[in-house]
């Protein structure tokens, strides 16, 4: 079922890297006004090919025709010209500027005196109502959310007449509803004659919003199906090329209270970022909040962190006061911390595998004797993490930027988990990863649990939570629910808890 | 064409970097020697026999790589916490007077006052960067100026005090301080130059630099709040705690540097007595990439430089400023290299 005159043709891409193949003899072809998901793990090669269509990469092998013509290789003004427009993961745009200044940004002709704002306002108005991307042209785009900014990227794209779309992990930065919407508005746009393709590795939003379906994996094109006619768990194994099954929560007695935290709150300025929330969390038991990022998650991460301390309200960890003692402190008194953004704040890049694997303990006599560090020691930790958490790719030795994010994750993971911690918060512990990966992040909380840890679980992954956890609880504008029990949380009852309607259903219970 | 970033540095490539990046600068000061009507293979033979063609010339020259050594350590232990001290010419200065100051009238012998001297210049430069740093991790005053800016006010101090308090009264007028008292002269490294065991210490300093950010837990710490200060905090590491511990042993090596001068070479202070070694200081330290081992190198290129010129200047009559030029144009020269060791290029 081959459709008759595809806009887009990739024949027989191959590109390495040095000695590693990240593309191998792919062909794909895209049909007018569809939406195409590109599935794989991360490091199946997704992104390295949409950059070799867009031209930023010059492919070794192969060559890329746009409603018919060839591209030049390596020349992203010939794709963007020839209609190809290209939604980065990591936006491109000035945030001290206007919406419509970044629009206009590289599509004016430096050479004219005057600008034409006046007619490229009226015009990505057009554009905006056409497409049902409302916004606010002279907003700054520092002010917008992350969504907005998003929608400020394809409409770029749109100005400069793309007729085919490429978003990568358009989703990685959204929440869930935004990510709905996000969906929405590309159907809507098929409808107005455009083409999509979407890089992701979440098989959920792949199976909802695409037409049809290319799996690579290890740089080859392994699978190609009609969404329609396929399943999550086919595209799965595809995605691994092996069954990969997430460990099952087992049903256990639970201890005494570990972490109890009475109504803290965190207040910066005139802005209450946390709001009297209480809970308790004891031996034995995840406790998952799920709701939309940026309702207190963060508020929440830095103040069990040791990051922030609340304003007020009190935190007790093990019946000693906790909500004063900061990083150390806090690890000291057995609590471990998987950080929200690793590579922002679980791991020094430019530092190797075994000072990142000794960083919250460096000053503990395991790993340091009057100010020197012992190196045989610290060595000796990581190569035991490496090889007990198994983490792939890597020596004590290795600069830990080179890791693969499920490795590097692994290996926090690792650090914090070795010291059998009695609290370990986990915040969005599995975000960006793979399959495979979160597997093996899973099964390290399940085993911390069983080991008697109690478990703060912060995700916006509603599958995660519920699987993962004994009780969960939302937190909505910075307040937290009554908690429910797991076997009673149905996609109505947490739908309606993060949309911040849980007096109401108390009222009528 | 494209920058793409490494995913490893090679070593081989780490070490070619400043090789590749002295020899585009001397290139391109080359245009300038040709252009003031002088054949610029003559002339960088000029400044290399003025540097390095007698024993008193490489002698010379390792009496102005000593305090450069100092300086250059003071700006990579700095910059490794991306604590951007500009200000070692005035901690230099501050060295400089604390020594002339105390050392005129210190009622201790010999070698025991020579030390105590050496730690109060290194109090004197390490509190004067203290404070520069307090403001910047208490209120987020820009470090960059306030070090910069203090720089001219410690030398205008310096004025002021050899001037008046401390002038010194044998001197005929000429603007300079009181001496420090002979017994604390540091004692030559070889007879009948002005070369002084200060040479030795500063390579020792190098050492313990090394030793520091490599084997301690306080290195590790500053290593750490460099690359990533949110992931240093995360981890429990006090940010404010490490970087102001970086600044007291930045200012102090920079201190050192001016007391060093005054005990081995000048005796009294002025305040003409350094060439920019502040200055200097952070174009070592860029060209060692941060390295105290390669610091002590990078001086003794930057000193090979200065001392030659002179030479060349009075051989060839190319005016000595072209040694201000070739150290300007090896910095430069080395930002773009180090662009080159983190990123290669694609087309």
């Amino acid at each position: 079922m081959k459709p008759a005159d595809p806009v887009l043709e990739l024949s027989g891409i191959t590109k390495h890297f040095g000695a590693m193949t990240a593309n191998d003899d792919i062909s794909l072809a895209l049909a007018p006004g569809e939406i195409l998901a590109l599935l794989g793990e991360n490091g199946a090669g997704k992104t390295t090919l949409m950059n070799i269509l867009f031209g930023h990469y010059a492919a070794d092998a192969g060559d890329v025709r746009v409603f018919g013509q060839t591209l030049p290789p390596g020349r992203p003004r010939a794709a963007i010209e020839a209609g190809v427009g290209m939604v980065h993961q990591h936006f491109t745009l000035a945030g001290n500027l206007s919406v419509l200044d970044n629009i206009m940004l590289g599509s004016e002709a430096l050479t004219k005196a005057r600008s034409a704002r006046r007619a490229a306002r009226a015009r990505l108005i057009e554009i905006a109502e056409t497409f049902q991307l409302p916004v606010n042209p002279e907003a700054r785009v520092a002010t917008l959310s992350v969504g907005e900014r998003q929608r400020v990227e394809i409409l770029k794209a749109l100005y400069r007449q793309a007729r085919i779309l490429i978003l990568d992990e358009p989703t990685a930065v959204l929440a869930r509803p935004e990510a709905e919407r996000l969906f929405e508005t590309l159907r809507g746009m098929t409808a107005g004659g455009l083409s999509i393709i979407f890089i992701s590795h979440k098989l959920h939003e792949v199976m909802a919003a695409s037409d049809r379906v290319a799996v690579l994996r290890g740089g080859r094109m392994v699978a190609e199906r009609a969404t329609a006619e396929t399943s999550a768990e086919e595209l799965a194994e595809l995605m691994v090329g092996r069954r990969v099954e997430r460990p099952v929560r087992q049903d256990h007695a639970i201890g005494a209270p570990t972490l109890i935290a009475e109504r803290l709150s965190v207040r910066e300025g005139s802005e209450t970022r946390l709001d009297e929330v209480s809970f308790t969390i004891h031996a034995g038991e995840i406790l998952g909040i799920v709701g939309v990022s940026g309702n207190g998650q963060g508020a929440l991460g830095e103040v069990l962190s040791g990051l922030t301390q609340p304003s007020s309200g009190s935190l007790s960890l093990n019946g000693a006061p906790a909500g004063h003692l900061g990083p150390r402190g806090l690890i000291q008194a057995g609590a471990a911390r998987v950080p929200e953004d690793r590579h922002a704040e679980g791991a020094v890049a430019d530092m190797s595998v075994w000072e990142n694997a000794i960083l919250e303990r460096l000053r503990q006599p395991e790993f340091s004797t009057r100010g020197f560090v012992r190196q045989g020691a610290a060595r000796a930790h990581a190569r035991k993490l490496i090889e007990r958490f198994d983490v792939r790719g890597a020596s004590d030795q290795t600069r830990i930027g080179l890791l693969s994010g499920g490795n590097m994750q692994k290996l926090i993971l690792g650090r914090s988990l070795a010291t059998q911690p009695r609290f370990i918060l986990a915040n969005q512990p599995t975000r960006g990863l793979d399959e495979g990966a979160i597997a093996a992040v899973h099964a390290e909380l399940l085993a911390a649990r069983s080991a008697g840890a109690a478990i703060l679980l912060i995700s916006e992954e509603l599958e995660e939570a519920v699987a993962l956890s004994d009780r969960i609880q939302a937190l909505v504008k910075g307040r937290l629910s009554r908690p429910v029990a797991a076997g009673q949380a149905d996609a109505r009852r947490l739908g309606l808890m993060m949309a911040g309607i849980w007096e109401d259903e108390s009222d009528a219970a | 064409m494209r920058l793409e970033r490494r995913e490893s540095v090679p070593l081989a490539l780490v070490a070619t970097a400043p090789l590749a990046a002295v020899a585009t600068a001397l290139v391109l000061a080359a245009g300038l020697i040709a252009a003031a009507g002088v054949n610029p293979l003559m002339a960088y033979g000029e400044m290399l026999r003025g540097a390095l063609g007698s024993r008193l010339a490489i002698t010379e020259m390792l009496t102005r790589a000593t305090p450069l050594i100092l300086t250059g350590l003071a700006a990579a232990i700095a910059f490794r916490a991306k604590l951007w001290n500009i200000g070692a010419e005035g901690q230099f200065f501050i060295g400089a007077l604390v020594t002339a100051w105390i050392g005129h009238s210190l009622g201790l012998p010999g070698p025991l006052g020579t030390a105590v001297l050496m730690v109060c210049a290194m109090a004197g430069g390490a509190l004067l960067l203290a404070g520069p740093a307090y403001l910047c991790l208490r209120f987020g005053v820009d470090e960059v100026v306030t070090t910069l800016l203090l720089n001219f006010i410690v030398i205008l101090f310096v004025g002021l005090m050899i001037e008046g308090p401390l002038r010194d009264p044998l001197a005929f007028g000429w603007p300079q301080s009181v001496p420090v008292d002979g017994a604390y002269r540091l004692p030559d490294l070889v007879a009948r130059t002005r070369l002084h065991i200060g040479l030795l210490i500063a390579v020792a300093a190098a050492g313990m630099v090394w030793l520091i950010l490599a084997r301690t837990v306080f290195g590790l710490e500053t290593r750490a709040a460099g690359f990533n200060p949110r992931a240093a905090a995360f981890a429990g590491i006090s940010l404010p705690r490490t970087l102001m511990g970086v600044a007291l042993l930045s200012g102090a090596l920079a201190g050192l540097a001016g007391g060093i001068e005054v005990m081995g070479v000048t005796g009294g202070v002025t305040t003409t007595m350094s060439p920019g070694f502040g200055y200097a200081g952070i174009v070592v330290a860029m060209l060692a990439a941060l390295h105290p081992a390669g610091v002590v190198a990078a001086a003794v290129f930057v000193a090979t430089v200065f001392v030659g010129a002179d030479a060349m200047a009075r051989a060839t009559g190319v005016p000595s400023f072209i040694a201000d030029v070739i150290v300007a144009l090896s910095l430069l020269c080395m930002l773009v290299a180090l662009l080159f060791t983190t990123y290669r290029v694609r087309r």
